[in-house]
């Protein structure tokens, strides 16, 4: 009954952090987690993860630099970040409600499949001019700054575009290609 | 090879350098740089190189021919990942379909971040505590120019208040610690370490260890150190040996931790 009422209120606890925005990035680190929650916080993290299944929700692991093959160390998740995502996709007309505009999310999907395919660089007045076939010009840098703003994407000093946190914990990369190539020309 | 030979070669040696870098910082295809025929080109012009420019023109190219190298490394290994892609044949896709089947696409993939921002009772109640200790901006931001203070004399006295100069000179100290530790040494000539240093606080215990670091630098003592016993003795001089310190040093690190204190003042106890 104790171990109950621990996991409980530890559960609880992993909730609030996750869901509520403590930093300007949203997310937690696993440092955070392990000092507000104890060193076995990926034990609590799974718990809350098998919760949110219900509610198909999901706790994303991100970590710093590529994701390791087997299963992480301790360190690697204390250097990585958590966050709440949706488990399931999002159906489209629901995405205009979240203050996304439909050319917002086509230019967005344009831009990171197309990073993608070029070995997640690319320049990116090479992404502008795919973005302006379907875009009015005005918007397309508007949208560019937006993507890079949310953490989408990120720029160098050689305006290369590499793709960034955001996209690495929202969208499942390798289904974006398959169902990109597997649509009907 | 006459200086308009040598200008030709380092021209090409520079075109060569900027193809490497195009690959490197422009997503240039790796594999459009013919790799041996640089070397060979690289191998041709080195006996002729002389001047230090020269030289390191010839390193740089070497450096910028080994990234293409390791582009064509990188490219070979995301080829076989099941992330690679054609571009061309991507970017055809992305032109044929249209903006809401894009969209449509994207969402079934895209799992956003849930992120809520909320104000809460106790939030809320720091933020009107903050506000109503917060001196208003006409207030905060007042333009008060630097007070003026006529030039005056000071006395020692002020200047020891106010924390500028010390009541005693460290040297003063340092000579008043070196008698407490002869008289305490009194004919046995030394003393252990921690008989001496050793005090009734542990920050009393610091600062003795600290002046009797300089004492032992100064030349004012010296130290005895019996590893096996693990014992520590401190010799007071007679006199000073400022002499030395121009001998070559030794650092002897002496642990002062407060586990080592109270062990100290439990035997000292008993």
């Amino acid at each position: 009954m104790k171990r109950k009422a621990y996991y409980a209120r530890k559960i609880k606890r992993a909730t609030q952090l996750l869901f509520y925005k403590r930093h300007m990035k949203p997310g937690v680190k696993g440092w955070e987690l392990k000092n507000a929650l104890g060193s076995d916080y990926p034990k609590i993290l799974k718990v809350l993860d098998n919760h949110l299944e219900k509610l198909d929700l999901q706790v994303k692991t991100v970590f710093e630099g590529e994701e390791p093959a087997e299963k992480p160390t301790l360190e690697e998740l204390n250097k990585a970040r958590f966050f709440i995502t949706l488990r399931g996709g999002l159906p489209s007309k629901d995405a205009k409600m979240m203050g996304w505009r439909i050319d917002d999310i086509a230019g967005l999907a344009t831009a990171i499949s197309y990073i993608i395919s070029k070995k997640g660089k690319a320049p990116r007045d090479e992404v502008e001019d795919l973005l302006r076939s379907k875009l009015p010009g005005w918007r397309v840098d508007i949208n560019m700054n937006r993507y890079i703003k949310s953490g989408y994407m990120t720029e160098d000093e050689n305006n290369m575009l590499y793709l960034d946190w955001r996209t690495r914990a929202e969208v499942d990369q390798k289904a974006l290609v398959d169902i990109l190539l597997g649509t009907e020309s | 090879m006459s200086s308009k030979e040598k200008k030709h070669s380092s021209e090409r040696l520079q075109r060569v350098i900027e193809l490497c870098k195009s690959v490197e910082e422009r997503g240039v295809d790796p594999f459009a740089v013919d790799v041996d025929d640089i070397i060979a080109t690289l191998r041709k012009c080195f006996p002729d190189w002389e001047s230090p420019e020269e030289l390191a023109l010839d390193a740089e190219a070497i450096q910028y021919v080994a990234s293409v190298i390791q582009n064509q490394g990188d490219w070979v290994k995301h080829r076989s990942t099941s992330l690679y892609t054609d571009p061309f044949l991507l970017e055809e896709k992305i032109q044929r379909l249209k903006k809401e089947e894009l969209a449509t696409l994207f969402t079934a993939v895209w799992n956003p971040i849930i992120e809520l921002e909320q104000i809460s009772i106790p939030s809320l109640a720091e933020a009107m505590k903050y506000w109503k200790d917060l001196v208003p901006i006409d207030e905060r931001w007042q333009k008060n120019g630097p007070m003026q203070v006529a030039a005056g004399a000071t006395t020692l006295e002020e200047l020891v208040r106010l924390k500028i100069l010390a009541e005693k000179t460290f040297r003063e100290e340092l000579e008043i610690f070196w008698e407490e530790l002869k008289q305490k040494v009194g004919e046995n000539e030394k003393i252990h370490y921690w008989n001496f240093v050793g005090a009734d606080t542990y920050q009393e215990t610091l600062g003795r260890a600290y002046m009797t670091s300089f004492l032992v630098t100064y030349g004012y003592a010296t130290l005895e150190l019996h590893p096996l016993e693990e014992e520590i003795l401190i010799k007071p001089f007679t006199e000073l040996k400022s002499e030395l310190a121009d001998k070559r040093m030794v650092s002897v690190p002496i642990s002062v931790s407060p586990e080592e204190w109270m062990k100290w003042k439990e035997e000292k106890q008993q």
